[in-house]
């Protein structure tokens, strides 16, 4: 079994962790986000995401909110990428299209919970430990990777049909883009059969990190 | 794929919540939110919840038939690839991703084999199947058109699903369908997403028309 998250050398550590052989790919990919915060020093807790899920209407909107904070990490990931990533030719269209997709997201997931009666989840500051193309398709990769397993992951908890069908064609476009940014790092677009599920404390633990 | 035995009350509540939920005003207000695209992401993204399930019935009834009309897709898809790789059209790395998807396609096939049993179903045989093999760029070009469909189809299955775990197990199938259909539009010089920010799901019916043509005997 590869680990390709396990690569880099400043999630080094994981490994060690993984020798046991029994962890699943899900949980590789939790630490590995953990391993990246902590190595970079942007280990702390974030407020907000807790929040988040506190200021609730109760299920589908949780759902949503939840949702809606990743697509808001990832939207603005992308959009500082633009100038920071030191991307050009394909990657640098490439952000450009992630970037316009997550915000759409955003948009679209905003309108969502108003429809539902909720109140939208604020967007929460965020701060992303990179300094080069490199370590800007690093972090892309872990990111797109965690929000496929957090929709994944989150999908049968959904209630609406209607909710789930917007998910569901959220999510493979999140796949598609993992893909993407998973050759820019030339590793596997697909390492495995069945993409893996986290739960949303999981996932809450894998962002916090990058929630300042 | 997840094999656990359903937790009772999960299938039993998500059912309940199925019946009373699903106002169309959500879908409405989400599709506009969607919305820029087109008319066609309203027609599609309703349509499973009204004809997927009777258009799957002929592979059995509910989740059983759902999971035996994804065994189909996958078996061909299986197929598919094995027929490439025997092609010799592809070599050294392409190779090796054809035949990485093959495989992840072989084991969708036993993963739902399984799946459609423990519900207490007969899986759906293996359709004879054969497919045009000219030149490598027209099996990419049909590879493409193959996992961009079959993503396609089990998102217009995923809200008509009961169990959450059948649905849990489809979505883990679904988004490397994704992957794999993103991977194969990039090698053609294709957009990822073609369909936008939004995928398009696309029910039973015009899926079953498309892949048709592949089946023989």
């Amino acid at each position: 079994m590869s680990h390709p998250e396990l690569a880099h050398p400043e999630l080094a550590g994981v490994e060690v962790i993984d020798d046991s052989g029994d962890l699943s790919r899900s949980e590789v990919l939790l630490k590995g986000a953990l391993a990246a915060g902590a190595v970079y020093g942007t280990f702390m807790v974030g407020p907000y995401v807790r929040r988040a899920l506190a200021m609730s209407g109760g299920g589908d909107v949780d759902i949503l909110n939840f949702a809606l904070t990743l697509e808001y990490l990832e939207s603005t990931f992308y959009r500082e990428a633009k100038t920071r990533a030191g991307a050009s030719g394909e990657l640098k269209n490439l952000i450009g299209m992630l970037a316009a997709d997550e915000k759409e997201h955003v948009n679209a997931l905003t309108a969502s919970i108003k429809q539902l009666g909720g109140k939208p989840v604020a967007e929460p500051k965020f701060d992303f430990p990179y300094s080069d193309t490199a370590g800007f398709l690093k972090l892309a990769q872990t990111f797109e990777d965690t929000g496929v397993s957090a929709y994944n992951g989150a999908g049968p908890a959904i209630e609406s049909k209607e909710v789930l069908g917007a998910a569901g064609s959220i999510v493979q476009v999140e796949a598609r883009h993992a893909a993407a940014i998973r050759i820019q790092n030339k590793e596997e677009p697909a390492p495995e059969a069945f993409d893996p599920t986290l739960d949303e404390q999981q996932v809450l633990k894998a962002v916090e990190p990058f929630i300042a | 794929m997840p094999s656990s035995t359903a937790p009772e009350t999960g299938e039993l509540s998500r059912r309940r919540f199925i019946a009373l939920s699903g106002s169309s005003a959500a879908l409405a207000a989400f599709l506009a939110a969607c919305g820029s695209d087109s008319g066609t992401t309203t027609t599609t993204a309703t349509a499973p919840a009204k004809s997927g399930g009777s258009e799957t019935e002929q592979f059995g009834k509910g989740d059983i038939g759902i999971l035996n009309y994804a065994l189909t897709l996958e078996y061909l898809e299986t197929a598919f690839y094995a027929d490439v790789v025997k092609s010799g059209l592809f070599k050294g790395a392409e190779l090796k991703a054809i035949e990485k998807f093959g495989k992840e396609e072989s084991e969708h096939v036993e993963a739902l084999t399984a799946a459609v049993k423990q519900l207490g179903g007969k899986p759906a045989p293996e359709p004879k199947s054969e497919f045009p093999l000219e030149n490598a760029k027209s099996v990419v070009e049909l590879a493409a058109t193959v996992e961009n469909l079959g993503a396609a189809a089990y998102l217009g299955q995923a809200a008509n699903i009961e169990s959450p775990e059948v649905l849990a197990s489809a979505l883990a199938i679904h988004s490397v369908e994704g992957r794999h259909a993103a991977t194969l539009n990039l090698m053609l010089g294709k957009s990822i997403t073609p369909d936008g920010a939004f995928a398009r799901p696309a029910d039973a019916k015009t899926v079953l028309k498309s892949v048709e043509p592949f089946i023989v005997g």
